[in-house]
């Protein structure tokens, strides 16, 4: 039976997470070097837990399916990450992200682990600084900042169009430095493919050794899971292509509630699909809206050259309807903006984008300051487009790009199975329904250097030093389990191959699960999804054998989870009968198109346990706003 | 955008493991210029799948050019022949219908295939743990702002810390040489005032984890800044080379 106790400390928001850490149980420092803890992803909360950990002295086993931990996708964030601290003097403050932050995601996150992720965003760009990460920086030598959507004030660190690389090289080098040290052991090149649970604990993991095809056991005292969102269930998204949900889904199938998995978030800026054969979708980061505005032509079918198309019969739709935010309105309003004017058959190239124009910002500053603002970002774009935006608008469409929910944790970031701790995107905490831009590297972070360090060593506080044994039944039936699987896929030798059903997935779940939805369409989704599951476990073709390198049978066990994901992604949407953030029910909007949410019945975080594929129970944790007041969300 | 697909020939590396013999295998291809190189090994991966046949091994995971995963030599050039472009970004437009296109992995000592394209760059990694870092623990860190750094300053730091790590440095040397991946690591803490602590000790333990990985010394040929995906300039070197003189001068003292 799952237990939902959010263990949010008593007493006053601004003074919670300062009083537990206070009240947190402390390990002896020649007690620490007794604990093993697993880290398993070396993204920036998987990467900055694991060399924290390390520092403060546990034994760290840091586990990446990639070839070095620097690979991870938190890398590919370009735009910034927000912080606290004030510096253009422009009124924000730990409150006001917090603010901004609970108000972007619709009133849906839990209010206590929403202001620590405020309270500790300074601290981040400290230990980023003195990691001799090369932030922006202003003539006078101090640091720069830029506007991201959803906020009014300036609280973006950046490093040109490249911040996610240089945090993750930053948490990267912090990590080497203790594998150096002897304190983190590196497993590159294993998969995560089972969480072992001995006595109702997380004790362990069972990976597959990615070169050798070997199934590997390890053991430790307590498990943290830092291995990114699950975008890729769309098929095209702007994942990266090994970016997966496996990790989280096999720890969900042993017992870890799954939370609110259907807040998916659709970013506003990415470049169009160019056609049929693309395998991947790539963001342009939202900080070009600081600048670019969007529009698209008011007369459908227009046909004249967009340079020729006058101001009178151009649409700026965020700028008309949102005109306090404008093109700088939070990403699931700009995105489903963007559809609607689409679906209006407003949409150029095709009718599937709308323009993002830079005319009037090069008017204002000239070109030469445009480029030093973006200019990675403007060769990124011509490079894959062959147009030049400097000349000509870019083309934007909305594409799959964060995933708001995650396996379900209390406020010490632990799961509903003891020992099991989830950070990053993989957990559900902080964004409610929708993230803000240049929030979730400010979240992984958060979570691997400044939560996790404490509260692991809080559980650990009252744990034995004994490992579990690797030989003991729990550990090989978790490996006998996997071999099974991947035996199975191997021998079904169907007619499909794992992209042709990973691509029907994704069309079923962008149609009826993507920026809006209904109680029809969930629900011939929910059968349609369901069906292909079987036609996954009748039809598939997964070639190769499992005793070597085999990426074929990798991304086979991907695709068989994500389609177990993708239906309870439906289920959720159907159950939350309301509109609130990215989660668009289209039976609940006002005459103008806004979202109505409906806070009486849906103030709770929707947490599944898994029974079998396709059966779930829902329980319900109830948000509790103590300190903010819940406001219909406006940006106009 | 346009839908007139070019067909071209492709005389890829197929090799099954470290310990046996690789050979070109050639396959005809017909794509849309649109697509990027790796997406049309998506469809042709597809394709042999399909008729029960392995799919070729390559490596990659962003598709925008940033976390280094990627990494293919196209007719010589690793990452192809279009400057500061990395595989996953190259475009089928760059080639012309009816073009014959022959593609490998990066070629190093330091770099053993695993199979096919896929090559096991782990060397890369040892030289950061040696000294790619500056020492200090989380939580114990001034404000952002108590140091000031100069825009240009940061903005030289940043030029030398976007190395994406992937290795064509090393495949484009013909010693097999990582110096220009090593000297933008050592040049971005070496420029920043956070790098002075440990600037020498620095250099000397990236540079003996270097040459003990099994990569060659560096010759001056440019080729690795040529290949660069990122464009990291080999002033990055003549830094460090400054760099680890002082320092063999400090261990003399």
């Amino acid at each position: 039976m799952i237990n939902l106790d959010s263990k949010v400390p008593e007493g006053n928001l601004t003074e919670k997470w300062m009083n537990h850490k206070f009240n947190m149980k402390l390990v002896n420092p020649a007690n620490k070097r007794k604990f093993d803890v697993i880290v398993v992803g070396t993204g920036l909360a998987g990467a900055g837990a694991a060399a924290t950990l390390g520092e403060l002295g546990y034994k760290v086993k840091a586990f990446t399916y990639h070839d070095s931990s620097r690979r991870a996708h938190s890398i590919g964030a370009q735009g910034g990450i927000n912080a606290a601290k004030d510096y253009q003097n422009d009124g924000d403050s730990i409150y006001r992200l917090f603010y901004d932050t609970i108000k972007g995601g619709d009133f849906r996150s839990r209010e206590a682990n929403t202001y620590r992720l405020a309270e500790v965003s300074n601290n981040i760009i400290d230990q980023c600084v003195a990691q001799g990460v090369p932030f922006a920086r202003e003539y006078g030598g101090t640091l720069a900042n830029r506007s991201f959507g959803g906020a009014q004030v300036s609280r973006t660190f950046y490093a040109r169009g490249e911040t996610g690389q240089q945090l993750l090289l930053g948490a990267y080098s912090s990590l080497n430095r203790q594998i150096k040290l002897g304190s983190v052991e590196m497993y590159h090149r294993r998969e995560m493919l089972d969480v072992v649970v001995v006595d109702g604990k997380a004790k362990g993991i069972t990976v597959r050794n990615l070169l050798t095809g070997e199934i590997e056991s390890y053991a430790a005292q307590a498990v943290v899971l830092a291995t990114g969102g699950y975008s890729n269930v769309y098929f095209l998204s702007t994942s990266a292509m090994m970016s997966n949900a496996t990790a989280a889904w096999r720890a969900h199938k042993k017992g870890a509630a799954f939370a609110n998995p259907c807040y998916t978030q659709i970013h506003p800026t990415c470049l169009p699909q160019h056609g049929e054969d693309q395998s991947k979708l790539v963001l342009m980061s939202e900080s070009l809206r600081n600048d670019g505005r969007i529009w698209v032509p008011n007369i459908v079918g227009e046909k004249r050259a967009v340079n020729d198309i006058p101001e009178s019969d151009r649409d700026y739709y965020l700028e008309r309807r949102y005109p306090s935010f404008g093109n700088l309105a939070p990403r699931d309003i700009s995105s489903r903006s963007a559809k609607y004017a689409c679906d209006e058959g407003k949409g150029v190239n095709g009718g599937r984008s709308v323009y993002l124009d830079f005319a009037d910002a090069i008017a204002r500053i000239g070109e030469d300051a445009v480029r030093e603002k973006y200019g990675n970002l403007f060769e990124m774009y011509e490079n894959i487009t062959d147009e030049n935006p400097y000349k000509v608008p870019m083309q934007i469409y909305p594409a799959p790009h964060y995933s708001m929910g995650g396996l379900w944790v209390d406020y010490n970031l632990m799961g509903t199975i003891p020992g099991l701790f989830v950070g990053g995107e993989a957990n559900f905490s902080d964004h409610g329904a929708n993230r803000l831009g240049a929030s979730a590297l400010m979240q992984g972070l958060a979570d691997g250097y400044f939560v996790l360090p404490y509260s692991i060593g809080n559980y650990l506080g009252d744990e034995k030093p004994e490992k579990a044994d690797v030989n003991g039944a729990d550990f090989k039936e978790a490996e006998e389990s996997v071999k099974e699987s991947s035996n199975k896929m191997l021998s079904i030798n169907g007619k499909q191959t794992v992209d042709d059903i990973h691509r029907k997935l994704g069309k079923l779940l962008i149609d009826k699960v993507g920026m809006s939805r209904d109680e029809a369409g969930l629900k011939e989704v929910i059968k349609g999804i369901s069906d292909l599951r079987e036609e996954f476990w009748t039809d598939v073709k997964v070639v190769g054998n499992s005793e070597d390198i085999n990426l074929n049978l990798e991304r086979a066990g991907r695709v068989a989870d994500f389609i177990e994901l993708g239906e309870l992604m439906a289920v959720d949407a159907l159950d939350r009968d309301e509109s609130c953030g990215a989660h668009f029910r289209e039976e609940h909007q006002t005459d103008d198109g806004e979202a109505i949410r409906n806070d009486e019945e849906y103030a709770y975080v929707s947490a599944w346990e898994f029974e079998e594929p396709g059966k779930w129970n829902l329980h319900k944790e109830h948000l509790e706003f103590e300190s903010v007041q819940l406001a219909t969300r406006s940006y106009k | 955008m346009k839908e007139n697909k070019i067909n071209l020939t492709l005389k890829i590396w197929r090799q099954e493991s470290v310990q046996t013999k690789g050979d070109f295998e050639e396959f005809k291809v017909s794509v849309s210029p649109d697509a990027s190189i790796l997406e049309m090994f998506d469809e042709l991966n597809n394709n042999l799948e399909k008729e029960g046949k392995i799919p070729i091994a390559f490596e990659s995971d962003c598709r925008e050019g940033i976390c280094g995963t990627c990494g293919l030599v196209i007719n010589g050039h690793p990452h192809g022949n279009k400057t500061h472009t990395a595989t996953c970004q190259l475009h089928m437009r760059s080639f012309k219908d009816g073009e014959t296109i022959y593609i490998e992995p990066f070629r190093a000592k330091a770099f053993p295939v695993l199979r096919d394209l896929m090559v096991d760059r782990e060397g890369l990694d040892i030289i950061q743990q040696a000294g790619g870092y500056i020492s200090f623990n989380t939580g114990s860190a001034p404000d952002g702002n108590a140091i000031p750094i100069s825009k240009e300053t940061a903005s030289f730091a940043l030029d030398a810390a976007e190395c994406i790590g992937c290795g064509a440095c090393v495949a484009a040397c013909k010693n097999s040489s990582a110096m220009l991946f090593v000297a933008a690591k050592v040049s971005q803490f070496a420029l920043l005032p956070q790098g002075q602590p440990e600037r020498y000790e620095r250099v000397q333990k990236m540079i003996i984890a270097h040459d003990e990985s099994g990569f060659g010394s560096c010759t001056n040929t440019y080729a690795c800044e040529a290949e660069c995906p990122k464009g990291i300039s080999i002033s990055n070197i003549a830094r460090m080379n400054r760099d680890y003189f002082v320092s063999n001068m400090k261990l003399q003292d």
